[in-house]
């Protein structure tokens, strides 16, 4: 029912192995990869739900081989695509033809302003919040995209169906699950959510032990 | 729409992923979508500017200024972008304090989610499908990965980064510290202890 982004609470990846002497960016291409996703995204043509969803949608086997850079710079390819903005023949090799958005490329002297300015995700909504510091919820039991099958969500499997209680209201943001597939923004109220680790596993670390997600109104169900 | 191609555009491209992104780079700036010099830009932005300084800067001014502490969790957004660590990946930030009884730490099971203007771009560890995985569900097995081992009446929270929200963990201020200036404790603030996969380094540890 999900996407092999889907990966938390997984068994068997082994340990998690840092590098003491890791660059910002390890490669050239890493570097080049980031910039050109950067770039591309501030071109107008998608939002950042509709970029995270375009890696989503990579098959899990190359989810799984792909590093990261190379996801993004896949998924990239892919989006180009689907929104017309690069062929399949210019993917290919062939001669490319000037592009209608050419007026919108992002230049040099504009980096700053545009990284800095950023895309704020909270909105004013109509959806009046019913849920308040702590109050008892539960999660839906299916971590699926309501509007699309197989869509976009940020409900991740391992808290679908899940007992917690609300920390903090974040106010109403853009929802994922509607805006990464054009169905507009559809604000709503965000709430991080903390869940007793056994609440989630079978075998908790710790009886204390809590996890927090942000989960929007419409993944949650009032507890008696 | 949830397109399942099974020959995905991505796959004309050569497969060295450096080629790869080369090749794209190439076709963007010959049809006018990507400028070479913006993405030198970009690339120096967060190579050379934006960098888990920024973080420390704030969890020394929330070390030695009760005022700033409070309105910093009260508020983390305004507070930090007042300091100038406002922008992309940054949006809507929260500061969350470790305590004697609390430890926090930071992940994004889902993707890499990681507050930018306050650390720069996350290092390879946190994108790891290892570090995704196990958070979680063994956050104290992974803390052992980084060689931090926390007291039994000590309980960890893990915030999945699920949403435009990111966080930043205020690690607790080594004793011994009292009186030093911002530089100082400065160079205490690893960027692991703004995640939570560390804790701020000891005098004994910086003095060598």
């Amino acid at each position: 029912m999900t996407r092999p982004h889907d990966m938390g609470g997984r068994f068997g990846d082994g340990p998690v192995l840092q590098d003491p002497n890791e660059q910002v960016f390890s490669q050239e291409w890493h570097a080049r990869a980031l910039a050109v996703t950067l770039a591309a995204g501030s071109l107008g043509q998608w939002n950042i739900d509709v970029s995270r969803h375009a890696r989503e949608l990579l098959s899990p086997k190359d989810y799984a081989r792909f590093s990261y850079y190379e996801k993004w710079v896949s998924a990239l390819a892919d989006l180009l695509v689907e929104k017309g903005i690069v062929t399949r023949d210019e993917l290919a090799g062939a001669e490319p033809t000037p592009s209608p958005l050419a007026d919108r490329a992002l230049q040099a002297d504009r980096v700053a302003t545009v990284l800095a300015a950023g895309g704020p995700a909270d909105r004013p909504s109509d959806v009046a919040a019913v849920f308040r510091n702590g109050d008892a919820v539960k999660t839906r039991r299916m971590p699926s995209n309501r509007l699309i099958d197989g869509g976009h969500t940020r409900l991740p499997k391992y808290a679908a169906g899940a007992r917690g209680r609300v920390v903090r209201c974040h106010g109403a943001h853009v929802l994922p699950d509607s805006s990464a597939h054009g169905f507009g923004e559809a604000p709503e109220p965000l709430y991080a959510v903390a869940f007793p680790a056994s609440a989630l596993w079978a075998h908790p670390e710790h009886p204390r032990d809590e996890v927090v997600l942000d989960l929007w109104q419409s993944y949650l169900e009032p507890v008696e | 729409m949830p397109h399942d191609h099974h020959d995905h555009p991505h796959s004309l491209l050569p497969s060295d992923p450096a080629l790869r992104v080369k090749a794209l780079e190439t076709l963007l700036t010959r049809k006018g979508l990507v400028h070479p010099e913006a993405l030198d830009a970009i690339i120096d932005t967060y190579e050379n500017k934006i960098g888990p300084r920024n973080g420390a800067h704030v969890v020394v001014k929330a070390w030695t200024d009760p005022e700033f502490k409070a309105a910093l969790l009260a508020d983390a957004t305004a507070v930090v972008s007042e300091l100038g660590y406002y922008g992309r990946q940054g949006e809507h930030m929260v500061a969350v304090e470790n305590t004697d009884t609390q430890h926090n730490m930071v992940v994004c099971t889902l993707c890499s989610c990681y507050p930018w203007p306050l650390l720069g771009v996350p290092p390879a560890w946190y994108k790891s499908d290892a570090y995704r995985a196990r958070a979680v569900r063994e956050p104290r097995k992974v803390l052992s990965d980084f060689g931090v081992s926390l007291p039994d009446d000590v309980a960890v929270r893990v915030w999945d980064s699920t949403a435009e929200v990111r966080y930043l963990v205020i690690p607790q201020r080594p004793a011994g510290t009292e009186g030093w200036n911002e530089d100082a404790l400065m160079a205490l603030v690893t960027r692991n202890s703004m995640i939570g996969t560390g804790l701020a380094l000891l005098p004994e540890q910086v003095s060598e």
